[in-house]
């Protein structure tokens, strides 16, 4: 078994907002090994962003108030004076956003940015701009060597994310968080970068977090998977056991919500209703105002996770732990 | 059936200066050689990657470009011969729904007023307007009350039925529906989608529907047409294109789609390398050539004609791939 190298308990973050506090993530946990891809699918706002920017420590401080435990590689970084969390930020947890636009500087050459991460080892010069070189054609970036002195903005969408791949590699994390890292790319594109990061998983044995909306990539790369609704994790385990046999009910309409053959085998499925916005907390599911199978204690109690199989956790009342529900379909 | 659409060698080419003061120019062939039609009442997907001139052509089929060459029917009307008033007639059967429809929708107006504005510009009379949008706004499924909203107060999935409705007010014969769910979440696209072809089916209405999902594509439409770097590289019907891919490019687009089944993960597939570069000055020959395992020296020398290969299915390749095994 490999070992656990992050762990998230319990986490709760709420956000101050006019009239309270509004509930972003509840009661959150996850552990991530080494060596694994760790996904979290669920629709915009539940929360699944929150949860990777909070173990950074990218929250905006005066706003979020975050409770729970954030374990990484034996250290709590909940207390970890901000110093320290410098020093982990990079070097030990990498991340790559969705634009990467967003994170180039558009005025140096995307090899002098990439050396730059490198000469805080206190690299020289020239042999950091070999070292970008090196990493640029670890992520199959075209003429390598050519496109180091090209700058962002002469770059298509594919090779920037292979520019922010290679500056996070350059620092050698343990961790990579991936935040929707292929959603403004072509499939074709998005193929190559999955790719990347699997290999990456293989060769250095980094464990990754990557957040989507996508359930398509995390059925073609994933080992784990956490479904959030809401700003809690509803389901969580094993890939292949959850997308077998999907337990709680949101993760089941949401599978078949999904566009799988032609319209000719009929409508997709539907989820009614909307998201609630959870200000201040009251107890009951999540989920209980637009379940098809909601009885009365879904809305007067709050379900607990509870652990479906040894590899397979279920946030919801219909769901008896230790054996499979007999519900199907709705 | 009738043909509703009918291109015909339809071209769109882009002059771009090569100096700011020259005479120079390098010529862009966003859109080239484009022959496909669409019958009525029929759901046609366009797949293709970035660049590779899909709202180029959507843009020229709503007239909000000129064409530079070919010939475009629309329900009867040659595009490149419309006089003003046979373009204000085609505006009135040809409508759009776009990606993002928080910014297509002015933040400033209520629902009510931007459903009635494509009506008022017609000269459609503000009674007869009026009715009309509630008439639309039910058709969507929204309720009237939210006819006096403002953008900023409705969810994405409810400004895209919005943007349909008003896309429906002047009771359009064709839809183009540009990206129509990339910015909405699963249950939400499932919503949008059903009532898209709930509206299809009612109305037998034709669309032309452009995306990069394949999932999608492969749910909603009767024919596919594949384009690369502004050419048509395959077209034919949805489970000939999907189950039997012709052209190497669509193969390696199929391939590259994620499949929701974990057991399939290990399926064999062949990544493309590589995108698809630039088209400014792109030689003859095939425009697949440089990305493509199949490609021979005469590919390169001429450009491949789409050639027809059964059960509607055409191709434009030189080395079409024959049945998977």
């Amino acid at each position: 078994m490999k070992e656990t190298l992050l762990s998230l308990e319990h986490l709760s973050i709420d956000y101050k907002v006019k009239g309270g506090y509004l509930s972003a993530v509840n009661d959150v946990n996850m552990d991530i090994r080494e060596g694994e891809i760790f996904a979290v699918v669920g629709e915009s706002g539940c929360g699944k962003s929150t949860v990777a920017h909070s173990i950074m420590r990218l929250l905006s401080g005066g706003n979020a108030k975050i409770s729970g435990s954030i374990r990484f590689g034996g250290r709590e970084l909940t207390a970890c004076p901000e110093k320290e969390m410098e020093a982990i930020r990079g070097r030990e947890i990498g991340m790559i956003f969705q634009n990467p636009l967003d994170s180039l500087n558009p005025v140096y050459t995307v090899g002098a940015q990439v050396s730059e991460a490198i000469m805080l080892d206190r690299v020289e010069k020239q042999e950091a701009m070999k070292r970008a070189i090196r990493l640029f054609q670890d992520v199959k970036m075209p003429d390598a060597e050519e496109r180091a002195a090209s700058f962002p903005h002469e770059l298509s969408g594919g090779m920037r994310q292979r520019v922010m791949i290679a500056m996070m590699l350059s620092r050698d994390p343990r961790l990579l968080i991936a935040d929707e890292p292929t959603t403004a790319l072509d499939v074709t594109i998005e193929a190559q970068i999955l790719e990347i990061i699997k290999e990456l998983k293989e060769t250095h044995n980094t464990a990754i977090l990557l957040i989507t909306h996508n359930f398509g990539l995390v059925a073609e790369a994933a080992d784990k998977i956490a479904v959030m609704y809401a700003g809690e994790v509803v389901e969580s385990g094993d890939v292949f056991e959850i997308f077998e046999a999907p337990m709680h009910p949101y993760t089941r309409l949401l599978m078949q919500a999904l566009p799988r053959s032609t319209k000719r085998e009929g409508r997709l499925q539907t989820i009614d209703g909307s998201v609630p916005r959870i200000l201040d907390k009251k107890p009951g599911c999540r989920f209980a105002n637009r379940c098809p199978c909601a009885e009365e204690r879904c809305r007067n109690e709050t379900p607990e996770e509870t652990a479906v199989s040894e590899t397979h956790r279920c946030r919801c009342f219909l769901v008896p732990p230790g054996q499979p529900s007999g519900r199907k379909g709705t | 059936m009738a043909k509703m659409v009918e291109l015909e060698k339809l071209e769109k080419h882009f002059k771009i200066p090569k100096s700011l003061f020259g005479t120079d120019s390098r010529v862009v062939r966003a859109v080239d050689q484009i022959t496909f039609s669409i019958e009525e009442g029929e759901v046609v997907g366009l797949v293709g990657e970035s660049g590779s001139g899909k709202t180029t052509l959507a843009r020229v089929l709503l007239s909000l470009t000129k064409m530079t060459g070919g010939k475009a029917m629309i329900d009867g009307v040659d595009l490149s011969k419309a006089t003003k008033s046979d373009l204000k007639k085609l505006r009135r059967e040809i409508a759009v729904v776009f990606q993002d429809p928080a910014s297509n929708l002015n933040p400033r107006q209520t629902v009510e007023s931007s459903i009635m504005r494509p009506m008022v510009i017609h000269g459609v009379p503000r009674a007869a307007a009026k009715k009309k949008a509630r008439e639309v706004l039910d058709m969507v499924k929204m309720d009237e009350r939210y006819l006096d909203s403002f953008p900023h107060q409705l969810s994405g999935g409810q400004l895209q039925r919005i943007a349909i409705a008003r896309a429906l007010a002047l009771s359009p014969k064709i839809m183009i529906l540009d990206e129509p769910t990339s910015a909405l979440d699963v249950s939400v696209q499932a919503q949008i989608l059903n009532l898209l072809l709930d509206l299809q089916e009612e109305m037998r209405l034709t669309y032309l529907v452009i995306t990069h999902d394949l999932n999608v594509i492969r749910y909603i439409s009767d024919k596919i047409a594949v384009m690369y770097l502004g050419k048509l590289v395959e077209f034919g019907p949805t489970e000939e294109v999907t189950g039997h891919p012709k052209h190497p490019y669509t193969k390696g687009l199929m391939d590259a789609a994620p499949i929701l089944d974990p057991r399939l993960r290990g399926r064999a597939k062949e990544l493309m390398k590589g995108d698809p570069g630039s088209l400014i000055d792109i030689g003859t020959g095939c425009r697949f050539y440089a990305r493509c395992k199949y490609a021979s020296p005469e590919c390169e020398k001429e450009d491949p004609k789409i050639l027809s290969v059964g059960n509607g299915h055409q191709v434009a390749c030189v080395h079409p791939l024959t049945s998977e095994p």
